[in-house]
């Protein structure tokens, strides 16, 4: 059905839609974000779902402090190499479907502490990320854009055989291995179906 | 503070007017803290800081026998300094340096019994530079994971080779950088 046939009908008063919009409204418009920060980017993460930004306008105010009841992973802060197992078992424990967004310059790449001994590179070794915000930290307004962003994404899902989700498939339980402590490192330092190193593209000086 | 009285007291420590501090052997170090919290002079009842420092091996020229500078080698040590104030006597710091028998036998005595306050320090200085207190109550890792064998902290700590590319490396970053490229190059080949 076109819009035009759709606007039409609506303005005899017959409201027509798709099955995949109103899940998809129904999504977007109750990302809930498990409760849980881990360094300062957190403090800006309330800020944003406190009065002065609102994070309530999109639905996403209801803070979850179990992983079984959340929809979204704010990784809100820097992941340590002691904390990263524990934030690939609680992905691991949340329901489909399920969103993350890193947040911040460790959450993404490990930050100032890169080339640290203890702070992991970024969470998407271990965990798929839907939405990478940049900023130390970054402003509310920008958590709000990715929020907006991934509002967008979720609009884009659809129900048919052409591009099927990942939770409809029954072999995947979108599980991702966690990683063990080592004795010099995380073991293994990355999930290989996700995430792989990146070749230097350009000659070094 | 009646400086010359301590120093009068403990002749095996030695003044290091650089840093403002006590050398102290860690064979006397109990008895020396022990004083400071004790004597009514002192007062020393707040440990307030406890630091790990890492001395590598290096060269060093003392004046020989004819009168001629000759270079010698300065063997290695694992050092710990401690920071001693008064809160009731409103004053300090008191220094002290405490040093290990070489970087092989790290082994120094925990002043944990006197002084309670240290004992998450002298937990992260065992944690980061391997400097195991003998007569500490509960000696475990405080930041790093139990399963960890290294001490990051020491000058000679090898971080694990997880370099991945970088827009602008430098230094270090770019020396790795060359050489992964050199392996990716020998690879391809």
């Amino acid at each position: 059905m076109d819009d035009w046939l759709k606007s039409e009908l609506q303005r005899a008063g017959v409201f027509v839609t798709t099955l995949e919009w109103v899940y998809n409204q129904s999504r977007r418009s109750s990302v809930w974000p498990l409760q849980f920060g881990l360094a300062c980017c957190a403090i800006e993460m309330i800020a944003t779902a406190a009065a002065r930004y609102d994070l309530a306008r999109f639905g996403a105010e209801v803070f979850r402090p179990t992983p079984r009841q959340a929809d979204l992973m704010i990784v809100a802060g820097t992941v340590t190499k002691k904390m990263a197992p524990q934030v690939v078992r609680i992905y691991n424990q949340m329901p489909e479907p399920k969103y993350v967004i890193a947040m911040g310059a460790c959450a993404i790449s490990g930050g100032p502490f890169k080339q640290g001994y203890n702070v992991l590179k970024g969470i998407d070794r271990f965990i798929p990320v839907d939405v990478h915000i940049p900023g130390c930290p970054p402003r509310p307004e920008a958590l709000l854009n990715a929020l907006m962003f991934l509002q967008r994404k979720i609009d884009r899902q659809t129900l048919g055989a052409a591009q099927p989700l990942r939770w409809y498939d029954p072999m995947d339980r979108a599980e991702f291995p966690v990683p063990a402590c080592g004795a010099h490192d995380l073991v293994p330092t990355h999930t290989r179906a996700i995430w792989k190193p990146e070749a230097s593209p350009r000659p070094l000086t | 503070m009646n400086t010359e009285r301590f120093a009068a007291q403990f002749p095996q420590m030695q003044w290091d007017a650089a840093t403002s501090s006590w050398i102290v052997p860690h064979q006397s170090l109990l008895e020396i803290a022990l004083f400071l919290k004790t004597d009514p002079e002192f007062r020393m009842d707040l440990l307030s800081n406890v630091a790990g420092v890492d001395w590598l091996s290096s060269k060093e020229k003392v004046r020989g026998e004819d009168g001629k500078p000759v270079e010698r080698e300065r063997p290695g040590y694992l050092e710990v300094v401690y920071h001693f104030y008064s809160v009731s006597a409103k004053q300090g710091p008191i220094v002290l340096r405490c040093r290990t028998d070489g970087r092989a036998t790290p082994i120094l005595p925990s002043i944990t019994p006197l002084y309670r306050s240290a004992e998450f320090q002298e937990r992260e200085i065992y944690d980061l530079y391997g400097i195991v207190f003998s007569g500490h109550p509960d000696l475990r890792r405080i930041l790093m994971w139990d399963e960890f064998e290294d001490f990051p902290m020491r000058k000679d700590y090898v971080s694990p080779d997880d370099y991945e590319w970088e827009p602008t490396p430098h230094d270090d970053v770019l020396e790795r950088a060359r050489q992964h490229r050199r392996e990716e190059e020998r690879r391809r080949a």
